[in-house]
């Protein structure tokens, strides 16, 4: 009896905890998020912070050590050096082309999992297409190496029509990132094409459409968000990467190879260096806002 | 042959186990007004889709206008459907939904925008034009279906239950419309509903179906006053059926007939009962109804079975209705409207 009482009246003040928060939306979602918010604005965009901050100081030429003096010569340098143009550049040009190749071969491969193969097999394929992505990142970029290397696979099967694989350099890398990324340009288009009611579909062909017209007017825009959404992956996973170019690139450099080889030397050259790619990804982001795709995420 | 708009011969269609179609032939003459009225799941939202060529007979063979279309595409065939649940395109605004099927044929964009406004005032969607289907109710998102396969003015319109999702009054307003639009151009309307009031209202003809199969072919009236079989009276209407033993007695030999509530007269027991041509049964009221306008009497005659009858309120109110109940009736009908049903 007596243990009853404080019980019944822990629990009267959990209801009404519970229906104070029922009522107040807005006090349960800041419980909800202040500390993931506070991790993330302490965390990542503090730091971001300090890497803009530390942009604008420099070096001592000799010591290599950081002197906190203000100066914007580290972006001065950015801009005018060509072999900075130059890396941007070629960064930015890489990400565009692995993301349009993921693109174009990830349409055809969804529609294929999500509206043509059988109902049944479509769980199967879809982890058939998530399953590279358990697999080590260096694993499967050696194994690019290896198929890529001279008198490789690439080579051995091109044999035959005269040709020769594309060997280490711009295209290897391209060609590897694309395969790295491609499930992340495959999963939203395929939950778009699969959630696309077949009334749609219907509509259009009773209409007057034609299959490619209605590809066109009907199936492809109603897409496009999930490709933008993808290609937020593949573009921003393309411009940060560094390792890949390392093994398969030969000699070519990106953004993250300078970010790395200035980090021991320049740390503020680094720090200037590494802020391009994220200005890059939110000017990225803010283009593609106006597609919808960020709805999408 | 000629003033045909569509015929069906032997159409079959079954999807895995469940046969959805079972052998329906059909005429729908050209500027027909047909419904197509049944109860859920009786096929009739299936051949439609077989009509528009969304799917193939596994037997049979459609026509439109006397050309064989049993093989044709859906973009290949001069029929517009208004969708049961709309399928509107999400990603284009109202406007640009009417004016779709104007824009694949290709029609010069000024005149595509004059008729897709025209076609949205006919459904009393002035103004909408900017919105996205999202941002309208299901009864507007209904009306667009219905302006974006009327603007392009087909042959032939399939409407699948177009009006289902709107209130009593919009309802009745959209009724009247779609009969003038209908008149006035001259489209043949198949309309699938499962109301057999707006059935009974604004058909030509209309075919019952009963699971996968057309029980009745004909006009509202003949439909209502002479139903082919007992589902079509039972579906039809209220359905009044005297049977067996008890249809015997009163009218004279066996068999089951059915007879409408509203041609049932509620007299006292003590009435004369010799009217000439009538047929009279006595029995207790078992419940009473007050329905408005009306009253219903459930009476339980004295030779077995039950019979409704409706009365009009023409002095009745609500508060001397009730006490019928559990009083000793005279029911009167004339032999005419007791139908004889096949068994
Ligand atoms: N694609 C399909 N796959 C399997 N069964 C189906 C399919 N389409 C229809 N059916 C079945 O066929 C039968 C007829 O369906 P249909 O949609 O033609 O009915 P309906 O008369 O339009 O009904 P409602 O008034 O509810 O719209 C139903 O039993 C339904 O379950
Ligand atoms: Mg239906």
């Amino acid at each position: 009896m007596t243990t009853d009482l404080p019980t019944a009246a822990g629990r009267g003040t959990v209801r009404r905890l519970a229906g104070t928060l029922h009522r107040r939306p807005r006090l349960r979602l800041a419980l909800l998020l202040t500390a993931p918010l506070l991790w993330l604005a302490v965390l990542y965009l503090g730091s971001l912070a300090v890497l803009f901050v530390s942009a604008f100081w420099t070096t001592d030429s000799f010591t290599s050590q950081v002197v906190k003096v203000w100066s914007t010569d580290n972006f001065h340098a950015l801009f005018t050096t060509p072999v900075f143009r130059q890396v941007v550049l070629r960064s930015v040009g890489v990400a565009l082309a692995v993301t349009a190749l993921c693109a174009l071969i990830a349409f055809p491969v969804a529609f294929y999992t999500a509206r043509v193969a059988r109902p049944r097999w479509r769980p199967l394929l879809v982890v058939g297409i998530l399953t590279p992505l358990w697999a080590s990142y260096l694993v499967k970029v050696y194994a690019w190496r290896l198929i890529l290397s001279e008198g490789g696979l690439a080579d051995w099967m091109l044999a035959p029509f005269g040709l020769s694989g594309p060997g280490y350099g711009l295209p290897a890398t391209v060609l590897t990132l694309t395969y790295l990324w491609l499930p992340y340009m495959i999963l939203p288009i395929h939950t778009a094409l699969e959630q696309l009611p077949a009334g749609l579909l219907d509509a259009s062909a009773d209409l007057g459409a034609r299959p490619g017209r209605t590809f066109r007017s009907v199936v492809l825009p109603m897409v496009l968000p999930s490709v933008a959404a993808g290609s937020v992956f593949t573009f921003s996973l393309s411009l940060g990467d560094y390792i890949t170019v390392q093994i398969v690139g030969g000699k070519t450099q990106l953004i993250g190879n300078l970010v790395y080889s200035n980090i021991e030397l320049n740390l503020p050259m680094a720090a200037a260096l590494g802020t391009v790619p994220v200005a890059v990804i939110v000017l990225y982001l803010l283009a593609i806002r106006r597609t919808g795709a960020l709805n999408s995420l | 042959m000629e003033g045909m708009a569509i015929r069906l011969q032997g159409l079959r269609k079954s999807f895995g186990g469940t046969t959805a179609v079972d052998g329906v032939d059909l005429e729908i003459r050209d500027g027909e007004f047909f419904s197509m009225l049944g109860p859920s799941g009786s096929g009739k939202t299936t051949v439609l889709r077989l009509v528009a060529g969304f799917e193939t007979p596994d037997r049979g063979r459609i026509e439109l206008a006397g050309q064989e279309v049993t093989d044709l595409a859906p973009f290949e065939r001069d029929v517009h459907t208004v969708f049961q649940d709309y399928a509107l395109f999400p990603h284009m605004t109202v406007e640009q939904n009417v004016a779709y099927g104007l824009r694949i044929r290709r029609i010069p964009k000024a005149e595509r925008l004059v008729r897709a406004r025209k076609a949205l005032a006919e459904v009393r969607l002035e103004g909408y034009g900017q919105r996205r289907p999202a941002q309208l109710s299901g009864g507007q998102r209904q009306r667009v279906a219905l302006a974006r396969a009327l603007v392009g003015r087909p042959r032939v319109l399939l409407l699948d239950e177009p009006l289902g999702a709107l209130d009593l009054k919009l309802r009745e307003q959209m009724q009247v419309e779609l009969k003038a639009i209908q008149r006035e151009v001259g489209i043949t309307f198949v309309f699938v509903t499962h109301d057999q009031e707006e059935a009974l209202t604004m058909s030509d003809r209309i075919a019952v179906f009963d699971q996968g199969r057309v029980a009745q072919v004909g006009t509202p009236a003949e439909i209502y006053e002479r139903p082919a079989t007992p589902f079509v009276a039972s579906f039809v209407g209220t359905s009044n059926l005297l049977e067996g033993e008890a249809a015997h007695r009163i009218t004279g030999s066996a068999g089951t007939y059915n007879i409408r509530p509203e041609k049932i007269r509620v007299l006292k027991e003590a009435a004369e009962a010799d009217e000439p041509g009538h047929a009279t049964a006595t029995g207790t009221v078992a419940e009473v109804v007050y329905l408005g306008d009306a009253t219903r009497f459930l009476v339980d005659l004295d030779g077995g079975g039950r019979l409704t009858a409706l009365q009009q309120n023409l002095e009745t109110s609500s508060a001397d209705v009730a006490a019928y109940r559990g009083t000793r009736v005279r029911l009167q009908w004339h032999r005419r409207h007791a139908v004889r049903l096949p068994s």
